[in-house]
């Protein structure tokens, strides 16, 4: 099957400093993908590039595809009709991500008016319509409301009702619950789940946190220093990582169930981008590094069905794993 | 909401009332008028008449006092000098420094604040470096220099316009120039840097990310919320529409308020100058006023704000 959105070979620079170093990554139809890595390792930057919302000093290359048309470098017409019509997105701090100065029925009216063939009255039923999707109750009063008269909470689910306007077939949301308190962390992406079910949509969902992915994505993929370094089926990834850094992400947390071990974390910090290493961006923390792991950045390659890593040591790494599961 | 507009307009009459009272003190303790006018060599008996006839040798608190109750009454005293009423004489010489600073105004909102978004939006471009290049130049030199480096281009050099007198409109030129280009480059900068700061924040990629075309972008989403502090420059600027031109009407010999001023100050024609400064608070207090009813009226945080405190 045709994936939905394919992007390859994908970089950003910016100054001159790579922050995004070759990205591949494709999402069928209705497929919920998770992006991991820690702050910096190009999560956002890769869907902002891939839309064209990074600053005009970013220079991107490589490939973005929507259906099999290109779409990194088309022109701003087309552009727009892709941001909010095929693709939305919805970002971390929902407080600054709504212009203060208008109503939320001019933001939402004006999502629709883009991407939808409504006008007048039907606009407005359809603004509404969309908020009580979201569930924001008093639809019909509060959408005469200012951002800052909500709650965080609930100007994530005004965004979310502003990116659900065009109908758009992937929603790239990138750490939305990132800012809100752990109770309307869960409700949002509740609501996530929900909307995407009955609406079959694509998502892409950018987290840091694993627990967040590993309960709404159907695939996962481990970026590190504006790489992927590994991609694999959800329930896989977390039972079996494969790349050391994975491995050291995944050993990071606390098991729920099972005898009590020591939390591992991951020794040293991320490469400066303006001085990445000449091999494997993460060979100086890597325990299992060797010396070829220095010499030249490894690509992601499959190791089984549906699964890719890109580390030389893979081999090495899953069985150093099983024996510590062993012992 | 009222209440908002309730402590503005009380904060704006406290604001007036110290004018005025700094005005009158410092007016009193930094000349004779007597002496300012009569001249050193009149007689004794002369300036003591004067003094007892203007109430100049009456205490300050007593002449303070006094000065009050007459503003209560509407009266804002007589010249020193030739007996007038002083609101007559400042009256008078309004509409010649409106016919200056109106003009400028005018001028520096169509320049300032177009070239502002123009250097925002096309940061680091070359038009970005010369707008800001001027801007700088523009607000940095006095504008009494700029406005004799004009006469000298303008009046000496070339002999294309009078370098002063009010006889006809060509008189006006330069004068109105000098303001303008002043105003304008302030306005540029204010300009730039609120739409610099808008446009990096989070809700205009939220705007492009839902597809809005960036020319909408930036009329919709960024120049309503850039507006909230560029009207605060054009407050302030309305604010000097009366007495703003002091030192350009100085220099081009334009018979208007500012120049009324200057001599004013200089003979300690205190009726005079306390008429101008009352006016000029009262300009500067209400244009400041009209700011904040604007401010409510862009900035919705800040009418809910109003209405919680």
């Amino acid at each position: 099957m045709a994936p939905l959105i394919s992007i390859e070979r994908l970089s950003v620079a910016f100054n001159g400093v790579p922050v995004l170093r070759g990205v591949d990554l494709s999402l069928q139809q209705g497929e919920a993908l998770g992006l991991v890595g820690e702050s910096g390792s190009g999560k956002s930057v890769t869907w902002l590039a891939a839309l064209g919302l990074l600053p005009r000093q970013a220079k991107v290359t490589g490939s973005v595809r929507l259906d099999g048309r290109e779409i990194l470098g088309a022109p701003a017409a087309e552009l727009d009709r892709v941001r909010g019509g095929r693709v939305a997105m919805i970002f971390q701090d929902p407080a600054s991500a709504l212009n203060p100065v208008l109503t939320i029925r001019r933001q939402l009216c004006e999502a629709l008016a883009l991407h939808r063939d409504l006008s007048g009255e039907a606009v407005k039923a359809e603004a509404r319509r969309l908020l009580d999707v979201v569930g924001i109750p008093d639809a019909k009063r509060r959408i005469e409301a200012y951002p800052h008269e909500f709650s965080g909470g609930q100007v994530q689910r005004i965004m979310i009702a502003m990116a659900l306007a065009g109908h758009p077939d992937l929603l790239i949301a990138d750490e939305p619950t990132t800012a809100l308190d752990a109770t309307i962390q869960a409700q949002i992406l509740d609501l996530l789940a929900t909307i995407r079910r009955e609406m079959g949509m694509a998502m892409v969902l950018i987290s840091h946190d694993l627990g967040v992915v590993a309960e709404n994505c159907d695939r996962v993929a481990v970026m590190y220093a504006g790489r992927i370094v590994e991609e694999a089926p959800a329930n896989q990834i977390f039972a079996d990582p494969v790349h050391p850094y994975a491995q050291g992400l995944i050993g990071a947390l606390p098991p729920l169930d099972g005898p009590r071990r020591r939390l591992t974390a991951i020794p040293g910090t991320v490469p400066d981008p303006a001085r990445m290493p000449a091999g494997c961006a993460f060979a100086p923390r890597c325990s299992l590094a060797a010396e070829p792991c220095c010499v030249a950045a490894p690509s992601l390659a499959p190791i089984s069905d549906g699964r890719s890593v890109a580390c030389i040591r893979a081999e090495a790494s899953r069985r150093a794993l099983l024996g510590m599961a062993a012992e | 909401m009222g209440r908002y507009f309730a402590i503005r307009i009380g904060r704006a009459a406290l604001t007036i009332v110290l004018v005025v009272t700094f005005a009158f003190v410092v007016l009193r303790l930094s000349g004779d008028p007597a002496l300012m006018i009569l001249g050193p060599e009149a007689p004794p008996e002369v300036i003591a008449a004067f003094r007892k006839a203007w109430g100049l040798d009456d205490p300050i608190w007593f002449q303070y006092l006094d000065y009050f109750h007459a503003i209560a009454k509407g009266e804002l005293g007589r010249s020193m000098r030739d007996g007038r009423p002083a609101i007559q004489l400042v009256l008078e010489r309004i509409p010649a420094t409106l016919a200056l600073t109106l003009p400028a105004f005018v001028f520096k909102v169509a320049l300032g604040v177009p070239a502002g978004i123009y250097a925002a939006l096309h940061r680091g471009s070359g038009i970005d470096r010369a707008v800001m290049m001027t801007a700088v130049a523009g607000f940095t030199v006095p504008s009494f220099v700029l406005a004799l480096l004009l006469v000298l281009i303008f009046a000496v050099q070339l002999g294309w316009l009078p370098s002063g007198g009010q006889d006809s409109w060509r008189h006006a030129i330069l004068p109105i120039a000098t303001l303008s280009l002043g105003g304008a480059a302030v306005l540029a900068r204010f300009t730039r840097s609120a739409m610099l700061e808008v446009l990096g924040q989070p809700y205009i990629r939220t705007a492009s990310a839902k597809g809005v075309p960036w020319r909408k972008v930036v009329t919709s989403h960024a120049l309503p919320n850039a507006a909230i502090p560029t009207v605060t420059i054009l407050g302030f600027m309305v604010g000097t529409l009366i007495a703003g031109a002091v030192v350009v009407e100085s220099v081009f010999s334009w018979p208007g308020v500012g120049r009324l001023l200057v001599v004013a100050v200089a003979n300690r024609d205190l009726a005079v100058v306390q008429c101008i400064l009352l006016l000029v608070a009262l300009t500067m207090v209400t244009s400041n006023l009209v700011v904040d009813f604007l401010y409510g009226f862009l900035d919705p945080r800040l009418r809910a704000k109003g209405a919680h405190t």
